[in-house]
């Protein structure tokens, strides 16, 4: 191809679109499309792959013993903190503990017979209602039943 | 849109005038001759460098150094999470690659003669950046925790244990201990991760800066004939011709690289015991092989020195020498001495030997 051949082909004749340009947007797009098929794996590595959920909508919280009336213990709900409250003699009440304004996790305070969140000093009471502070919702409540000297914690199941 | 862009580069001119970087990067040249393509080997390893960079970052979000977590959770990497196969076996080919290209990098300028006056502190600083990525591959090597990697790291940090005096002291330094353990593992990763690559960004910046300092070099034939006929002198310019010609056969490494991991994925191995023997046929990376299979040969006694010592000792001095090449060699143009040509020749022979030696003994 001479010179002056590839000059007319850069130009633009009777608003054809010029070769020139054409090739450009066939490398500019094959380009396009394989830099996408290489980010595409790296993208989808940087998600990180979802572990099973290994903790069953039961676990054991507590044995009788470890609590008193107007006390509180943090047990393992699956992979999250959970908070037991003995309110009253033989009587509990469960919920999460992450509390729901900022994921802190929440603690019983014996002294005010609420639950406390200090980070942002959010205020629920004893079924989990966020009664002051910034949280925006109650804690999720859990169902308590007690096994001999087990006490055990369910998730709460869909009415 | 084009007007933003216009407006960004008239910020960005008034303050950092890029006009002058523009015409330094015109300024540059390419000389095209029947050698050329040899100058595309250092571009092509600094790209596998920068590969190896990118797949290791990504690889650190998900592995764990230490004898309990690390095999799985490179394992982890290879069957949980999405394409970590694909990443880890980028990695390791990218790695065996690079070690290619940095020797065809080497023994290309040190056919073509590039490292005379006055590139003699490019040549070493290139030398020195060759043995920092076979510390990177003997560092790395081990990161899985493997059967393997177990004993190659036992074997390759008892061999400068041989030298007298600071052998020991350079083993216990290697395996922070006296034994392959847990602490070893975070060494390695220690070297690996930060100490390895600190020093090679260094290096590597000094290297590419001195290599646009001088320009690049004719090799004395070609230089001898541009010298008598000046009309046969051809250049082009490195940005935006050579540039983008490079960046093609990045573009293409990059596919092959994708390629070879994909059919023919790293393996993973049998996670390491410290009390179970050796495994049968156990050899190091294949640029080690040389040095291996050699040692293995030499007779425990020569020459009234332990052979072990020898074998050392003389891959010590080639080190040494590599790194004296320059100083070595005529500052004259055209001339240069031939021997050395001859010496490289007949080394480069001895390693391919031994390495296929290496690789097909029991």
């Amino acid at each position: 191809m001479s010179s002056g051949s590839v000059a007319e082909a850069g130009e633009m004749q009777d608003g054809k679109v010029p070769r020139r340009h054409f090739v450009n947007i066939l490398l500019g797009t094959g380009l396009l499309a394989s830099a996408a098929s290489f980010l595409y794996p790296i993208l989808k590595y940087l998600v990180p792959p979802k572990l099973p959920d290994l903790g069953s909508n039961t676990v054991l919280a507590a044995k009788v013993a470890d609590l008193k009336p107007n006390t509180a213990k943090l047990f393992r709900f699956s992979t999250r903190p959970g908070l037991l409250i003995e309110i009253a003699a033989g009587e509990y009440r469960a919920m999460s503990a992450t509390c729901t304004h900022l994921g802190c996790t929440v603690q019983y305070r014996p002294d005010l017979r609420e639950i406390w969140c200090a980070c942002h000093n959010g205020m629920y009471d004893l079924n989990g209602r966020n009664i002051s502070g910034p949280p925006p919702r109650p804690l999720e409540a859990f169902d308590v039943q007690v096994r001999g000297d087990d006490i055990y914690v369910r998730r709460k199941q869909e009415a | 849109m084009a007007s933003l862009a216009t407006g960004i580069r008239g910020w960005l001119d008034e303050r950092f005038h890029l006009d002058d970087l523009k015409a330094l990067a015109q300024k540059k040249k390419v000389p095209l001759h029947r050698y050329s393509y040899w100058y595309f080997l250092g571009g092509m390893t600094l790209f596998l460098f920068g590969v190896q960079v990118l797949t290791g970052a990504l690889l650190l979000l998900y592995y764990r150094p230490g004898a309990d977590e690390a095999f799985e959770s490179v394992q982890f990497i290879m069957t949980q999470v999405q394409f970590g196969w694909l990443i880890r076996s980028v990695h390791s080919w990218s790695a065996n690659l690079l070690v290619f290209m940095a020797f065809a990098h080497l023994f290309s300028v040190l056919f073509l003669k590039s490292y005379r006056k006055p590139r003699e502190l490019t040549w070493v600083t290139g030398i020195l950046l060759l043995f920092l990525m076979l510390g990177f591959g003997f560092s790395g090597y081990l990161l899985p925790w493997n059967t393997l990697s177990y004993f190659a790291t036992k074997v390759g940090t008892d061999i400068p244990a041989q030298i007298p005096l600071i052998g020991h002291p350079i083993l216990v330094f290697l395996r922070g201990g006296e034994d392959i353990t847990g602490s070893t593992l975070t060494r390695m990763f220690g070297f690996h991760v930060a100490i390895l690559p600190a020093i090679a960004t260094f290096l590597i910046a000094l290297h590419v800066g001195l290599i646009q300092w001088f320009g690049m070099s004719l090799p004395p034939s070609v230089e001898a004939e541009w010298h008598v006929d000046p009309g046969k002198k051809k250049e082009i310019r490195f940005f935006p011709n050579f540039a983008l010609r490079e960046l093609m056969a990045w573009y293409v490494a990059l596919g092959l690289l994708g390629a070879l991991a994909a059919l023919f994925p790293w393996g993973l191995g049998v996670k390491a015991d410290p009390f179970a023997p050796a495994p049968a046929g156990i050899k190091p990376e294949w640029y080690f092989l040389f040095m291996f299979q050699t040692l293995k040969l030499i007779p425990a006694k020569l020459l009234g020195m332990d052979g072990e010592m020898l074998g050392i000792l003389a891959f010590g001095l080639v080190g040494a020498a590599a790194l004296l090449v320059p100083f070595l060699d005529r500052d004259k143009p055209f001339r240069t001495r031939r021997w050395i040509t001859g010496f490289a020749c007949v080394f480069l022979g001895y390693m391919a030997a031994m390495t296929v030696y290496g690789w097909v003994a029991k």
